[in-house]
């Protein structure tokens, strides 16, 4: 059986993934798909504690909960910032971040 | 879940993470996206979490994906795979994350493991006896000696999150407006 903090490092390294993909990245989209891996890190974190921390025995659901939230917002997230990526695309044909340098184009 | 099954499924998912990454191509680098969450929602069955491995594949690998493929391809990006690689950001993101590992390895080392409590029929015949009897979740908990994750997530959902819930569907309207006046103004 795995332990919790095998859970906790598995979810450590998959966000320390998507942290270096944010920073190494310039691609906007790529920097993007890291963001969610972030968010799906915490979402393992999260689902980890649910188990591992029984309520009369049960998991306890509230930080499932959590995860619920957590992945519609996401989803609300996702749509949002692509809709502005096609936005700033054309707008300046190009989505490669050290080229985006002026906030007024 | 078996141990080794719990390496199998980190194994893909991290595989996937780093292939990210490394992936010159947006598509390919998508395609290891959805490898990544495959891996994640075997964890999260593997965790007793039945809806939000679910919830994982189809909204995740089913829907936001796909939704990043069909911008990829919208945007037909060819000139990018010929860039040269700048070496401060990729020495800043290794730096960074190499950093953020040793300190989570150094808080795991120093923190008090704990193993996963059974989930056997005695423990869910036990927990039965907090909800009302003759209750959809009774009688499967009682019966089946099974864990009925869904009805217990929409119990939970409905009752002790009612109000965020109501607020989550607003958001989910205000994104879907967003997203219109976005690309609507672009057209004219």
């Amino acid at each position: 059986m795995a332990s919790l903090n095998d859970y906790l490092l598995a979810s450590g390294l998959l966000f320390a993934i998507g942290l270096a993909g944010v920073v190494m990245r310039r691609n906007i989209i790529i920097v993007f798909m890291c963001l969610e891996l972030m968010l799906s890190a915490a979402n393992l974190s999260l689902v980890a504690f649910s188990r591992f921390n029984t309520v009369n025995g049960l998991p306890d659901y509230n930080g499932q909960m959590l995860v619920f939230f957590v992945v519609t917002v996401a989803a609300a997230e996702v749509a949002v910032g692509l809709a502005i990526i096609v936005a700033l695309y054309r707008a300046r044909q190009t989505i490669h971040t050290d080229e985006l340098t002026s906030l007024k184009g | 879940m078996p141990s080794y099954l719990f390496w199998l499924f980190t194994t893909v998912m991290l595989i996937g993470g780093i292939a990210v990454v490394a992936f010159r191509n947006s598509v390919s680098s998508a395609l290891s996206v959805v490898t990544c969450f495959v891996g994640l929602a075997g964890l999260f069955i593997g965790l007793s979490a039945f809806f939000v491995g679910v919830i994982q594949i189809l909204v995740y690998t089913g829907a936001v994906m796909v939704l990043f493929l069909f911008i990829i391809m919208l945007l037909d990006l060819k000139n990018e795979e010929h860039r040269a690689n700048k070496i401060a950001p990729i020495a800043a993101g290794l730096a960074l994350s190499l950093a953020f590992v040793v300190q989570l390895i150094g808080v795991l080392s120093r923190t008090p493991d704990k193993a996963a409590p059974a989930l056997d029929k005695t423990a869910l015949i036990t927990a039965a006896e907090h909800f009302p009897a003759g209750s959809k979740i009774a009688t499967t908990l009682v019966n089946d000696g099974k864990l009925p994750d869904v009805h217990l997530i929409g119990h939970t959902l409905f009752t002790g999150y009612n109000f965020p819930l109501q607020i989550l569907g607003v958001l989910l309207l205000v994104a879907t407006v967003g997203v219109v006046a976005l690309s609507k103004r672009q057209a004219e």
